[in-house]
Parts: structure tokens; C-alpha cells; sequence
């Protein structure tokens, strides 16, 4: 398993840097320009300067080459500098064209909230939805599964945008129960502001965990199903295991490999953020900076927050494929 | 109405009175929300409205815009001009004076020596400074003393007060930005998050594109103000919850730019928790007539002067199409109290108004009918007027935004009712307005027959919005199409004007040429205007003071804001 590991990670390299490369041909190549939200009142020719103090005016490849020195060499220097007294640590990083200042800095500042707000959306929705997919599969249509099935179907095919604003009118504007601006500033220091957090993360974190569970309640009713027919499940039944044993532990441990890898995969998406869940609460997090980034025309920005999506997507895929021979001793890689 | 309007009157005449009696910082917090997140500080670094309105409430010019385009001085004594001796009688220097015992928020004196380093700092060709235009022409900013600075300016300025003025080139500290000159200006971040100002309030957090916290600046040049303690201003999400925040919740007191559909924004006012206030500039909604031929066949030569447009080149078309639209109702639909039909491409300030071409306000398809069977535009069997084979076929751009398409939409039924047939197309405003000579679809390249977009000048000077439409501004290959000249214009009496004007210095001399070039615009149907548009904005109706202000940034008196009482 190590060896695979480490192969994996090996031939990870060239893959990354293949990506990266792909990533700002397609950027560069699309139609976009870092002063076109400008007001019309400034004239072309500042802007044509605006785009030459940019570096835009440089040749494709140095301008690559260039973010690749300051991502993959200045920014792990820095770091390291700074960490260990080395140096001064101030060699030139990946600058942000939208706000001149450095874009790790700013994914840095942005990571809390996308964390607490998608991660704990991510996680609600599993612990919601396996409980779902058990039962509803289980219990194969029955009432619950029927309304199981009509949820998740909502919650799979109702975009946020619509559920996001829908609880906005209801429990911000009519009810007036939780506020519907998300509050980056807030720091929870007591109780009483750990119940504002709360409050202001409930509409975000049910719209997100509702689409989520969705997906993870289908997965785990469909594994579920796969292995209740089996003959090991008859097996256990004829040995007489009382019926939760043989549901919660044979059945449940089987069913649940498939699940935890693409609970796995999915990590990474919490990364990047729910681009549309973080515009209607304001929660300003990573999917935010993305968009307006793309809006902006603020290549590098776009450039290294896609990038480490690749990075995460890369890594978590290993995860799940590691998991996978953990959990089931069939499964062997060397 | 008329109650609503009393009742408005006494709560401002309450509020009034608290506001006398207030002391710096006694009202709190107020939280302003823009649905565009400012994503720096240093409006040299941004030409982006946001930025411009973030940063003024920290960074402060000379002079300003107050509400009705009179320029008040702000850090400078009095406004000079060529009667109180502050300008050369040959337009080519003015002497700027500052006020005594002004401090920046850590302290320290204001000095010349900061204005001086202001225009170091812009002019600097490797800085890439969004603001230059404003300090163009300036050859040398000298101080003649601690608190005196001249400008002088390699040419005659009727109009000297670019450098200095207005929200756009506020005065930025020596000392904090010293290191900051030129291609080292995008790394000072700390400095472009927090710059050192002379207004009302200081930054204490900022995160850029998401949140900025201020605190009133203890050293404020006015004892009593702000009233507000502390400012939250958040910016993203989109216009409509933003206005909700403001107008039906009551989380945020003050929204920018509530531009939203009539009816969604009456009925978020009736929710009563806010008010929605609107002022009117210079931003006129234009549609944009292309004298030359954009057919693909011509490559190279597409849109250029080489090829005149087949029929719009004829007047008489160009009048038909303008005849055919309402305007009013494009402003009902589109804007509401936010629009007023305009049939001037300068519609402000009112001594630049002219009452000309007032006669575009009432739509006249027969007349335009008649028009175009004058000029031998005859109806084809499909309806469609055509003449020696050309069939007026119109092909109409403009960005992505949907009171554009509803304007597209109405436009195209109109023309069609007078015989003209039109294709729609609509660009993504990042494309369209971006610039790129890579680009086909850009608003400079002008593919198309017609285009649609808006577009004003910054303070209240049109000399140089109005020498937009010179022969030489015209975009083309050469020029890697760079120009504002979109309607491909070329008129040498046109172009004597603008000349004149750059020579002329009295007010009402300069008034009257502009209005000629306006009407010589309008006469000949170059561009047709449809709406002008106002700034609208929300604020809470706890919130007094606000005094919307469309020839400056919008935050110009914040200093002034207080927290009413009643309510």
C-alpha cells in the first residue's frame, strides 16, 4: 500500500504540472481583460497601462514560467523562512490583480469561513443522509422511502440559488429569525456569540447539507439494496443474529465501502466552496473569491485557487483509493 | 402622498435636532452594504467605483462635488479660480492652499509635501495609477510652502481642477506610501489595505472583496464628527439582497446602487423599513449608430471609415429609428424613479442642458414611416423597407443585463412596426466592455449595426467626455481600436469645437460650445439617447443625513450621517 502510495504520489507530479500548464492556456486564451469592469470614464490609454503594469504586456510562456516560480518556488520559501528565521522571507508572490496583494494571503483569510460553513454542510448531510439511505432501503418502499425518495429528489434537483433565497423571505424577512448577511468579522469569544454563529450558519449550512444529503442518501439506499439480497445476509439471518445485527453490522459495514469513497471524492468540493450558497449569504468564502476572480479578469487568482482544486481533487482521489483497500481486504494495489 | 411626504418632514425635523447636540462617536455603528466588494483601499490602484467610494471615507481631495455640482473645497482653504488670484490668468498654473492644523489618523501634519508626493505617485508610468488621466498634463507640482502647492500645466487649462479633485485623486500620505513609487506600488499591501487619511474614519480590518471595519479617526479636523463610532461596510451578493438587507430586514442602514426593477424595489420600500433616494448625473443609456459598414466580407476593413454603413449613413434613417422609440416607456419599464427620458447625450449640469431636441420625447412611428418613404425606403413583400437592394437589416448589440434585453426587446418591436428589421444579440458586459483586440465582440470593435450602453463623465466638466466624438478618437486596426469615438464620427466643424473649447475659459462661453456639440450630436442622429439615469440608493429610516450625491462619491458627507432618534 505504501509503495502504491508513493507511486501515485510520484506520477502525481507531472500530472499537476500538466494541469497548471492547461489551466493558464485556457485562462490566457479565453476572452478577458482585468480593467474591463472599469468605469468607461477611464480612457484606453490608462488602461493600457493598468495592463502593462499587470505584466500582461510579457509573452505567454515568461508570464507562465513566472507563476510558476513564485507558487511552486517563493511561496514554500517564504513559508519556510518565516517559520524556521532563515531569511526575510520576502521574495515576490503570486499577486492578485483585483487587489494587489498576495492571493494565498487572501485564501488563507477566506478558508475559515467556507470551512465552518460547507464543511459543516458536508457533514450534517452525511450524518443525515445515511440514517435516509439505511432506512429508506431497508425499508424498500415503504412511506419512508417514498418521502425519502421525494426529498432527495428536491434536494437534488432544486438549485440553491432558489432554496437559498426561499429561506431568506421565510426566516430572515417575514419570521426575521436569523439574519441573512453572513458576518465574517464575527469571533465567537462566549456562549452568546457562539449562538449568533449558529444562527447565522443555519440557513447556509441546511441549504447546502439538503442538496448534499441528497446525493448521499441515494448512494447509501442503493449499496444498502446491493447487499441485503446477498446470501451472507441469509446466512446471518439463518444463524439466527438478531436483525439489527445483521442489518447495522453485516449489512451497514458492506454497504458502507462503496459510500465512503465518494464521500471521499467529494471532499474537495468543499475546498472550493459553494460558489452560489456563498453569494446569496454573503458568506464571502473561497467559491466567492472564485467567481468574482473570474469576473475580475484576476488570472492569477483564478490560476492558483483552480489549482489547488487540482491539488485537493489529486489528493483526496488517493484517499479514497486507499480507504477503499482499507476497508475491503479483496482490494489490493501492490 | 402629500401626508407621507409631511410625515417625512417632521421625522427629518425631529432628527435634525439630536444631530446638533451629537459628539463624535455617541451613535454607534452603522453598517453599509455594497453588493460589489471593494477590493482595495488605495483608489490610485482601482478605477473601480467601489473602491473609489470605500476609500473616501478615509482618503479626502482638496475639492469636491457637493450635490448640485457646485465644487466646495474640502482639504484646501477656498476653491481657486482665475478672479480670486489662486489661477494664472494664462490657465497654465493654480495655487492650491491647504487648512491650517489639519492631521492625518496617526497624527501627524498634513503638508504640502503630501500633495507634492501624490502627484509623484500617480504620475509614476511604471505604476500602472487608474487615476492619471486626472493628473494629465501636469508638468510640475511644486510646494511653495508647508501648506501651498502650485500646479503647473504644460498647456492652458480652462478647467484646472483634474489633480486633486473630486473622489477619484484624493491626497495620500507621504510618509506611508514612500516606498510604494512605481512598480513597487501593487506590494505595499499593507498600505493599500489601510492608507493614513484625513477623513472621518480609519480603517481597522480589511478584508479584501468581503468586509472593511472603520472606527472614527480621533484626529478628524471636526471635533463633534462622525457621529458613528465604528463603520461595517460588506460588500458581494447580488443588488436585490442587498436592498433586502436594507429595505425589508433592516440588518445593513445604507445600499448603493439599487438598481432593480421598479416594482421589485417598490415593494421591498413598502416593507417601511427604508427608503429608496435617487439623484440624477450625467449617465445617459445610449444607443450607438455605426456610420461605417460592419459586413464581415470587408475583413480587415470592417467598421472602419474605409466603408460607409449602407443605410444608416442616410440621416433620414438614422431619424426614423430615433422617431420610432418611446422613451417614456422604456423608463417606466426599465427604471422607474431611477430613469427620466433624455433626448441629450449631456443631459447635466443644467447650464450644460439643452432644450433642442426635447421634441424625441414623444415617440412618432407615422411620422417615421413617412420619413423613410420620403427618402425612397419603400416596403419590401416582407414588410421589410428596402431600397437599390438594400434592406434595412439591423443588427443591435449590447452587454448581458436584463433591462438591456427588455430595451432590445421593445426597440425591435418598434423598428419593426416602421419597417425595419432587427437581430438582437447580447455580449457578456466583461467581453463586451473589456477592451481585447483579440476580441470580435467588443463595444470598441463595433461588429454590428447599432449598440446600447451607458456612459458618463466624472465630475462636472464635459470638455473632455464631449471630445469623445473627434474625428481621431474613432477606434480602428491601427489604433489597436482603442477610441470612444464608436459611432465612427468625423465632422471638421465638430472637431472646431472641441478645439475652441479647449481654449476657452469662461463658464458661459464653454457652456454654449458644449450645448452646440450636443446638438450637432443629436441633430444629426448620431447616437440616440434614450434614458438618463440616476444613482439610486437605499438607507434605513434610522439612518439621517444622507445626502445622495451623483458628481462625487456617494459616502462624501458621511461625516454628516447620524442615527435619528425617533423611530
Amino acid at each position: 500500500m505504501l509503495n502504491y502510495s508513493i507511486r501515485r504520489l510520484l506520477l502525481a507530479i507531472p500530472t499537476l504540472i500538466a494541469i497548471s500548464l492547461i489551466i493558464f492556456l485556457l485562462l490566457d486564451l479565453a476572452p478577458s481583460d482585468p480593467t474591463a469592469n472599469l468605469p468607461l470614464t477611464i480612457p484606453p490609454e490608462v488602461r493600457e497601462k493598468i495592463r502593462q503594469s499587470l505584466g500582461l504586456g510579457d509573452p505567454i510562456y515568461i508570464r507562465y514560467l513566472l507563476w510558476c516560480k513564485q507558487f511552486f518556488v517563493n511561496e514554500p520559501l517564504n513559508i519556510l523562512e518565516q517559520w524556521f528565521g532563515w531569511g526575510s522571507g520576502d521574495r515576490l508572490r503570486v499577486l492578485s490583480w483585483q487587489t494587489r496583494s498576495p492571493v494565498v494571503d487572501l485564501i488563507v483569510e477566506r478558508m475559515p469561513q467556507t470551512l465552518w460553513v460547507v464543511g459543516m454542510s458536508y457533514v450534517v448531510g452525511v450524518l443525515i443522509a445515511l440514517p435516509i439511505g439505511i432506512i429508506s432501503a431497508y425499508r424498500q418502499y415503504s412511506w419512508f422511502d417514498q418521502i425519502g425518495t421525494f426529498v432527495s429528489m428536491v434536494g437534488f434537483s432544486v438549485p440553491t440559488f432558489f432554496t437559498g433565497v426561499l429561506v431568506i423571505v421565510i426566516f430572515s424577512v417575514w419570521l426575521g429569525w436569523f439574519p441573512s448577511i453572513y458576518d465574517t468579522t464575527h469571533q465567537v469569544t462566549d456562549w452568546e456569540s457562539f449562538l449568533f454563529q449558529v444562527r447565522q450558519m443555519i440557513m447556509p449550512v441546511a441549504v447546502l447539507a439538503l442538496f448534499n444529503a441528497a446525493q448521499i442518501s441515494r448512494f447509501m439506499r442503493a449499496s444498502m439494496l446491493d447487499n441485503l439480497n446477498q446470501d451472507y445476509v441469509r446466512t446471518a439471518r439463518a444463524k439466527g443474529l438478531r436483525e439489527r445485527t445483521v442489518v447495522m453490522i453485516h449489512v451497514l459495514r458492506n454497504s458502507l465501502i462503496p459510500v465512503v469513497t465518494v464521500i471521499a471524492l467529494g471532499v474537495p468540493q468543499i475546498f472550493g466552496g459553494a460558489i452560489i450558497t456563498e453569494q446569496v449569504f454573503k458568506v464571502n468564502g473561497l467559491g466567492q473569491l472564485l467567481i468574482i476572480s473570474i469576473q475580475g479578469g484576476d488570472l492569477p487568482t483564478v490560476q492558483t485557487l483552480t489549482f489547488i482544486f487540482a491539488v485537493l481533487i489529486i489528493v483526496f482521489n488517493l484517499v479514497a483509493d486507499v480507504l477503499y483497500g482499507i476497508l475491503d481486504p479483496r482490494i489490493r494495489y501492490d | 402622498m402629500r401626508v407621507r411626504t409631511l410625515l417625512l418632514g417632521a421625522a427629518a425635523a425631529v432628527a435634525i435636532a439630536p444631530a446638533a447636540l451629537a459628539e463624535r462617536g455617541s451613535d454607534g455603528e452603522v453598517k453599509i452594504i455594497y453588493w460589489q466588494a471593494p477590493s482595495t483601499m488605495n483608489p490610485y490602484l482601482s478605477g473601480g467605483t467601489k473602491e473609489l467610494e470605500a476609500a473616501s471615507l478615509v482618503v479626502e481631495p482638496l475639492a469636491r462635488y457637493d450635490q448640485d455640482g457646485n465644487m466646495v473645497p474640502w482639504l484646501a482653504e477656498s476653491v481657486p479660480t482665475v478672479d480670486n488670484g489662486g489661477v494664472s490668468a494664462d490657465l497654465t498654473t493654480i495655487n492650491w492652499k491647504l487648512k491650517e492644523g489639519l492631521l492625518w489618523s496617526d497624527g501627524s501634519p498634513v503638508t504640502s509635501a503630501d500633495v507634492v508626493f501624490t502627484w509623484k505617485y500617480c504620475a509614476d508610468p511604471a505604476g500602472g495609477c487608474a487615476q492619471s488621466e486626472k493628473y494629465n498634463d501636469v508638468t510640475d507640482v511644486k510646494a511653495v510652502d508647508d501648506l501651498t502647492v502650485t500646479v503647473t500645466f504644460g498647456v492652458p487649462k480652462p478647467f484646472p481642477y483634474g489633480p486633486f479633485v473630486g473622489a477619484q485623486a484624493p491626497i495620500i500620505q507621504a510618509a506611508q506610501f514612500a516606498d510604494c513609487l512605481g512598480a513597487k506600488a501593487p506590494e505595499c499591501t499593507d498600505a493599500n489595505f489601510g492608507p493614513m487619511g484625513t477623513g472621518p474614519f480609519r480603517v481597522t480590518e480589511f478584508r479584501p472583496n468581503d468586509v472593511i471595519s472603520f472606527e472614527a479617526n480621533p484626529n478628524y479636523r471636526d471635533p463633534d464628527k462622525p457621529a458613528f463610532a465604528t463603520v461595517t461596510f460588506k460588500g458581494g451578493g447580488d443588488t436585490a439582497s442587498a436592498g433586502r438587507s436594507v429595505l425589508e430586514t433592516g440588518e445593513f442602514d445604507y445600499a448603493w446602487n439599487m438598481q432593480l426593477a421598479p416594482d421589485v424595489l417598490g415593494a421591498m420600500e413598502a416593507a417601511g423599513k427604508g427608503t429608496v433616494v435617487s439623484a440624477f448625473g450625467t449617465l445617459v443609456e445610449r444607443i450607438m449608430i455605426n456610420l461605417t459598414d460592419p459586413s464581415p466580407a470587408l475583413g480587415d476593413a470592417r467598421s472602419t471609415k474605409a466603408h460607409p454603413h449602407p443605410f444608416l449613413s442616410d440621416p433620414a434613417v438614422r431619424q426614423a429609428l430615433s422617431m420610432a422609440i418611446d422613451r417614456a416607456l422604456l423608463v417606466e419599464i426599465g427604471y422607474g424613479a431611477a430613469g427620466k427620458p433624455s433626448c441629450n447625450v449631456l443631459p447635466a449640469p443644467a447650464i450644460y442642458k439643452s432644450t433642442a431636441n426635447d421634441g424625441c420625447l414623444v415617440q412618432d412611428i407615422e411620422g417615421a414611416k413617412k420619413l423613410l418613404d420620403d427618402a425612397g425606403w419603400v416596403p419590401g413583400g416582407d414588410g421589410i423597407r428596402a431600397k437599390d437592394g438594400v434592406r434595412l437589416s439591423i443588427l443591435y448589440q449590447t452587454s448581458t443585463n436584463a433591462v438591456r434585453q427588455d430595451f432590445q426587446a421593445l426597440i425591435k418591436q418598434w423598428w419593426s412596426e416602421i419597417g425595419v428589421e432587427t437581430e438582437l444579440r447580447n455580449i457578456d458586459a466583461s467581453v463586451f466592455f473589456g477592451g481585447d483586440p483579440g476580441s470580435p465582440d467588443t463595444f470598441q470593435k463595433f461588429f454590428a449595426d447599432v449598440e446600447m450602453y451607458a456612459n458618463n463623465f466624472d465630475g462636472t466638466d464635459p470638455e473632455a467626455y464631449m471630445a469623445n466624438w473627434e474625428c481621431k478618437q474613432a477606434p480602428t486596426p491601427e489604433t489597436q481600436w482603442q477610441g470612444n469615438n464608436m459611432p465612427r464620427y468625423c465632422s471638421e466643424e465638430y472637431d472646431a469645437l472641441v478645439a475652441k473649447m479647449a481654449q476657452t475659459g469662461k463658464l458661459e462661453e464653454r457652456a454654449e460650445l458644449a450645448k452646440a456639440m450636443n446638438d450637432k450630436l443629436m441633430q444629426e442622429y448620431i447616437m440616440l439617447p434614450l434614458v438618463d439615469r440616476g444613482r439610486v440608493s437605499a438607507h434605513s429610516n434610522t439612518l439621517g443625513g444622507v445626502v445622495l450625491n451623483v458628481w462625487d462619491s456617494e459616502l462624501w458627507n458621511v461625516a454628516d450621517w447620524y442615527r435619528t432618534k425617533t423611530q
